[in-house]
C-alpha cells in the first residue's frame, strides 16, 4: 500500500513528462511557447546560481510568514478561547482580513511598510494566518465536555485548563490549520513578490518569472515555476510528517484510523 | 452518620424542564448505594447535584463538616485523555493537585496495579479495550483515595463478561477502601449485586419513590449471582421499578 501510494503518482509524472517532451519534439514546437522538460532541466541546472539564490528569499519569506502565522494565529486563538467578548469583537475583522484580496492591498502595505522584505512578509502572513486561527479555535472550544468537567471537580485553574485539556484537544486541529497555511504562506509570498516587483539581487521566484517573461526565456520562466512547485510540494510534506509525528499515538488521523 | 443530606432537591434547567423534584435522602458514610431508574428519571442529574458540577434550583445539599469533600467521579464513558499513557491519566488529579509529577507517577503505578492493569501504564487509551479503559478511568477516580466516589452508569457500555468482572473488582475495592459509593444504573441485576440500599426512581419530575436495603451477604462473589437470594432480591426491585412505572404512566 505505501509502496503503491509513491509508485502509482511518479509513474504518472513520468508518463505526463515524456509525453510532454514527445509532443514537444514532434511538432517542433518553438522553446519560447513551450519548452521540453529536458530543456528546463538543462536550464535549471545551467541557470542554478540565479535560481537558487531567488529560491532562498522565496523560501525565506514563506518560512518567516508560516511562523509568524502560526505564532500569531494560536495566540490569538488562545486569547478568543480566554474570553468570548474578545473573540465576539475581534474574529469578524479576521474574517475581513481572510476574504480581502491580497493583491488588492499589497500596494497599500508595500507604501506603508516602506520595507520591501517586512512587506512581502506582513502579505504572505495575512494569506496565511486565518486557516490557524480559526482551526486552532475551533480545536480550542472542542475538548470533551467530561473531561472539561473533571477538569472543574478537581478545581483545576484556568491555566492548567488551557495547558493540559483545551491545548492538546486543539492540537490536531492545529497542525490541519498549519498544513493549509504552509501552502498559503507560499502563495502570499509569491503574489506579493509579483505586486511588489523588485529586482536587483534579492529577488525572489515570482521575480524570476516576469524577467524570464520580459526577456522571452521562456524556459527560464519553467524552471522557476518547477521550482516553486517543488518547495510547495516540501512544506506540505513536512508539515504532514510533523503532523504524523505528534499525532500518532493518539489521533485517528495518524493512526489510520483501526 | 449520613455524608450528606438532601432536601427537597429540585433542578430545573433552563430549558424549563424540571429535571429532579422533591428529592429527599440521606447517604451514609460508607455506604454503597445505587440510583435505579429508567433514562430520563434525573439520576445522572442528582449524581452531579452531588458533585457539585451543577447547582440546585430549590432545597439544600448540606454535607457533614459543611464542606463537600473531595470527589472521585466515573462518567458513562472511560473520559481519558487520548494523547496520555493510561498512567498519565491516572496521575492527572494528583498532579492537578499540585503534586510533582514523579510521586504523582509513583501513586498511579500503584492503582494501576490495583485495577489490575500492571504492564500497561505507558499504553495509550486508544490501544487498550474497552473494559480496560474504564478500569483506567476507575483508578483516576480513586487515586486521590476520595471519600466519595460517583459512578454514572460506568459499564453500561461493556459486554455482560466484562461488566461481571468490573462489578466484583469494584466491590473488591470498596470492602477494601471503604469510600461511599453512589453508583447509577439502569439494571437491576448490577444494583442488587452491588448495592446496599437501592433508591429506586421515576421520571416527569425525577423523583425518588422506594429505598430498599439489600441484606445479602458480603463479600458478594459470583456464587452470590447465581444464588436463590439474589434472583429474590431482583424480584422485589423489579416490582419496586414496575411500581414505580405504573405510577409515573
Amino acid at each position: 500500500m505505501t509502496w503503491l501510494r509513491l509508485l502509482a503518482p511518479a509513474v504518472v509524472a513520468l508518463l505526463f513528462l515524456a509525453c510532454w517532451e514527445a509532443a514537444v519534439r514532434l511538432y517542433a514546437i518553438p522553446p519560447y511557447i513551450l519548452p521540453g522538460p529536458v530543456l528546463i532541466a538543462q536550464t535549471l541546472v545551467r541557470d542554478w546560481g540565479t535560481l537558487s539564490g531567488s529560491l532562498l528569499v522565496t523560501l525565506q519569506i514563506t518560512l518567516m510568514a508560516l511562523a509568524a502565522a502560526a505564532g500569531l494565529g494560536l495566540l490569538l486563538a488562545i486569547l478568543f478561547a480566554q474570553s468570548r467578548i474578545l473573540a465576539l469583537s475581534l474574529f469578524p475583522f479576521a474574517v475581513i482580513l481572510q476574504v480581502t484580496p491580497i493583491v488588492a492591498i499589497a500596494p497599500l502595505i508595500i507604501i506603508w511598510a516602506n520595507d520591501v522584505t517586512l512587506s512581502l512578509l506582513i502579505c504572505a502572513w495575512i494569506v496565511a494566518f486565518f486557516p490557524i486561527l480559526s482551526n486552532t479555535t475551533l480545536g480550542l472550544n472542542s475538548a470533551d465536555p467530561n473531561l472539561v468537567d473533571l477538569f472543574r471537580l478537581y478545581r483545576a485553574s484556568r491555566w492548567q485548563t488551557l495547558w493540559r485539556l483545551r491545548l492538546p484537544s486543539a492540537l490536531p486541529y492545529f497542525l490541519a490549520g498549519l498544513r493549509i497555511s504552509g501552502g498559503l504562506s507560499l502563495i502570499g509570498a509569491i503574489v506579493a513578490e509579483f505586486v511588489a516587483g523588485t529586482g536587483g539581487s534579492a529577488s525572489g521566484l515570482a521575480w524570476r518569472i516576469m524577467e524570464s517573461g520580459y526577456q522571452l526565456q521562456i524556459p527560464r520562466m519553467f524552471a522557476a515555476l518547477a521550482l516553486i512547485s517543488a518547495t510547495g510540494i516540501a512544506i506540505f510534506m513536512a508539515l504532514t510528517l510533523l503532523s504524523h509525528l505528534l499525532l500518532r499515538h493518539w489521533h485517528e488521523s495518524a493512526t489510520g484510523g483501526h | 452518620m449520613s455524608l450528606v443530606a438532601l432536601r427537597g432537591v429540585a433542578k430545573r434547567y433552563a430549558t424549563g424542564t424540571l429535571a429532579l423534584e422533591g428529592v429527599s435522602l440521606d447517604i451514609a458514610r460508607g455506604d454503597f448505594v445505587a440510583l435505579l431508574g429508567p433514562s430520563g428519571c434525573g439520576k445522572s442529574t442528582l449524581l452531579r447535584l452531588l458533585a457539585g458540577l451543577a447547582d440546585p434550583t430549590a432545597g439544600s445539599l448540606s454535607w457533614q463538616g459543611t464542606a463537600r469533600p473531595e470527589i472521585g467521579f466515573v462518567f458513562q464513558e472511560p473520559t481519558l485523555m487520548p494523547w496520555a499513557t493510561a498512567l498519565r491519566n491516572v496521575a492527572l488529579p494528583l498532579e492537578l493537585a499540585g503534586l510533582r509529577r514523579r510521586d504523582a507517577e509513583a501513586r498511579a503505578a500503584d492503582w494501576m496495579a490495583r485495577v489490575g492493569l500492571a504492564g500497561f501504564e505507558h499504553s495509550y487509551p486508544r490501544a487498550l479495550s474497552g473494559g480496560m479503559r474504564m478500569r483506567v478511568s476507575i483508578a483516576r477516580a480513586l487515586v486521590t483515595r476520595p471519600p466519595l466516589l460517583l459512578m454514572d452508569e460506568p459499564f453500561a457500555a461493556l459486554d455482560e463478561i466484562t461488566r461481571f468482572r468490573l462489578n466484583d473488582d469494584l466491590l473488591r475495592l470498596w470492602e477494601a477502601e471503604r469510600f461511599t459509593a453512589v453508583f447509577v444504573t439502569h439494571s437491576v441485576f448490577e444494583s442488587v449485586f452491588l448495592a446496599r440500599r437501592i433508591l429506586v426512581m421515576a421520571p416527569r419530575p425525577g423523583r425518588i419513590v422506594a429505598a430498599l436495603d439489600i441484606t445479602a451477604p458480603s463479600p458478594r462473589d459470583g456464587a452470590f449471582r447465581t444464588s436463590g437470594e439474589y434472583a429474590a432480591q431482583c424480584r422485589t426491585v423489579s416490582q419496586a421499578l414496575a411500581d414505580a412505572m405504573a405510577e409515573a404512566a
